[in-house]
């Protein structure tokens, strides 16, 4: 590679960097300007302030920042739990298993991914009302499976389908129970896997904004997503937009520290999952 | 295994595949279904009963806050949608998010996708990362972090832009049909071009090294190269890219909601939808935008398989 083609590959990175950080840096700054500054009409804030973040954390608008916190860790958590734990079993039987009905697993689960999702809403919201699930944990739990389901198989039977399972008999062959073979050999191989597609899934729920927006109602199950779109019409505040800010980056910010720990895994569990020749 | 067995009365089996089952794959089958049955299941329950109980509330004349004249009415419901304007611009703008978004993050996405094969090792997994933050980000902050860099109030794009004829400090770029749409579009670029640069990447993986090679010997340029090896080899994988960003595309919601509320023209199909049954307790019309929704959806991935002939077995990787 000639040096002038280099430098050009390199401006590239850099544009790709700009590109990817510049919006994260306008919340960022936006959320560190103070109400007075916030029409600036400036990138950055003339002074930084850490008022939006009182606001948030401990001033008016916790009582509807740090519930919807509360909920989105909670809810997203056990969906994603849920859906791995029955993605293992699932993967596994399609990963080793021979049985008719394989296709017909993997073709649901493609289609029950791209389901327009207003579509599953419409019924739901009807439906729990009458059995009072509308606005619970239980209520968002359940159609966030639709979300984290099927990307969980798709990922965990990609995943499962590269171990060597051999080395389980291998290991049995040299003495070791089936127990100790399955617990020393293929589980530290499946960990990986199974880890990453988790991150995935929880990325999936979290990002949720539809489910989120239509069942809850009050701070007993509404989580971040919902309570940012709703945070211009609950508060007092002659702008919310500093506080959305400061709430968005909060939010980010897990996020952001998941993705830079773990990227080559999740680049891998999501080309796994989706392309595969 | 020379052990075989009929099958029983009651139980199919395929001639072609598996004419003698023996003792051991019937019980392979068996496990398999126990495993794989719980998580199948429960993707029934979560989509399959929602949209048939949505085809079924879809024939009544039903409001929640009128629930004594809920009435069987048919399909009178879709005359009202399909005879009324409201669906049409909903469709319309929603087609027209479909394609411009897809078709701009396919060509940028190659293009990142293109940058990330070539970047030099070190510095991939800063490219990496940083391409996947944009994927991580919830929906909705990017949204917000859009919206408020072109708002009149809070943003900074018409202070930046104002050399640019047409834009001052007091361009409402919310104001307009067009203008919100371009900001909307904007921001679902930014947000999911990382997801199909990512699938492009593992298609660019697969092209083989060896005909690169071979074309380079005979004299192709470096376009002659991308047109004519690269793009006709990884085919599969843009047409599997452009499925489910169309799809994902078409369902545009959160943007729209966070954005513009629906004003302006800029309703989706998705939003009409919400509209209807959540904002306006309709729940017979809500349910009956939804079926249509659900059978745009399909059609898309009608077109898409059969027309375009995209292998979605081979995605799945079961073969």
């Amino acid at each position: 590679m000639s040096r002038r083609e280099k430098n050009l590959w390199i401006l590239g990175g850099i544009a790709i960097v700009v590109y990817a950080l510049f919006p994260i840096a306008w919340i960022v700054s936006l959320s560190l300007k103070a109400p007075s500054d916030l029409s600036n009409g400036q990138f950055l804030p003339t002074n930084v302030s850490w008022e939006n973040y009182e606001l948030i954390l401990t001033g008016g608008a916790s009582d509807l920042f740090l519930p919807a916190l509360r909920n989105s860790f909670g809810i997203v958590l056990i969906a994603t739990a849920i859906a791995v734990f029955l993605a293992m079993f699932a993967a596994y039987a399609i990963a080793r298993l021979d049985f008719p009905g394989k296709k017909l697993i993997l073709s649901t689960a493609l289609a029950v991914a791209i389901f327009p999702v207003i579509s599953i809403v419409t019924p739901l919201f009807n439906l729990w009302r009458q059995i009072g699930l509308y606005d619970t944990w239980p209520g968002l739990i359940i159609p966030y499976l639709s979300l984290t389901l099927p990307i969980s198989i798709w990922t965990l039977s990609a995943f499962f389908r590269e171990i060597p399972w051999e080395m389980e008999q291998a290991a049995q062959v040299d003495g070791a129970t089936t127990w100790q073979a399955f617990r020393k050999v293929i589980v530290p191989l499946a960990a990986p896997g199974v880890f990453t597609t988790a991150i995935i899934a929880f990325f999936i729920a979290w990002n949720d904004f539809v489910y989120g927006i239509s069942l809850t109602s009050t701070d007993a199950a509404r989580p971040v997503p919902a309570a940012l779109g709703l945070f211009s019409g609950a508060s007092q505040f002659e702008s919310p937009t500093g506080g959305i800010s400061a709430a968005a980056v909060v939010v980010t910010i897990p996020v952001v520290i998941l993705v830079l720990l773990f990227q080559r895994r999740i680049v891998a569990g999501l080309t796994n999952g989706a392309v595969k020749g | 295994m020379s052990t075989t067995t009929l099958p029983p009365a009651g139980e199919k089996t395929k001639p072609k595949s598996a004419p003698q089952i023996s003792d051991r794959s019937k019980a392979e089958r068996k496990l398999g279904w126990m495993l794989a049955g719980p998580a199948f299941a429960v993707m029934l329950l979560v989509t399959a009963y929602p949209i048939l109980q949505a085809f079924y509330e879809s024939l009544f004349d039903f409001r929640l806050t009128d629930p004594e004249n809920r009435s069987f009415t048919w399909f009178s419901n879709y005359y009202v949608i399909l005879t009324d304007q409201i669906w049409w611009t909903a469709l319309g703008v929603t087609l027209f998010i479909t394609v411009v978004t897809v078709a701009v993050e396919l060509v940028l996405g190659f293009g990142l996708a293109l940058v990330m094969v070539k970047a030099l090792s070190s510095i991939r997994p800063v490219i990496r990362a940083a391409i996947l933050i944009p994927y991580a980000v919830i929906t909705v902050v990017s949204a917000f972090a859009w919206q408020f860099a072109f708002s009149l109030t809070s943003g900074f794009v018409n202070t930046w832009f104002s050399w640019v004829p047409g834009i001052g400090a007091d361009t409402d770029w919310f104001g307009g049909q067009w203008s919100a749409l371009f900001v909307i579009c904007l921001a679902e670029i930014w947000k999911t071009t990382p997801f199909i640069s990512l699938l492009l990447l593992a298609g660019l993986a697969q092209v083989p090294e060896v005909l690169q090679e071979a074309a380079r010997v005979d004299g192709a340029s470096w376009w002659q190269r991308l047109t004519k090896v690269t793009i006709p080899n990884m085919k599969a994988a843009i047409m599997v890219a452009l499925l489910f960003r169309s799809l994902d595309a078409f369902r545009v919601f959160d943007s729209i909601f966070v954005m513009t509320n629906g004003a302006n023209n800029t309703e989706t199909v998705s939003f009409l939808a919400y509209r209807q049954t959540i904002s306006r307790l309709e729940i017979g019309l809500g349910s009956a935008v939804s079926v249509l929704l659900f059978l745009c959806v399909v059609i898309i991935c009608a077109v898409f398989i059969k027309g375009f002939k995209v292998d979605l077995s081979s995605t799945t990787g079961d073969k």
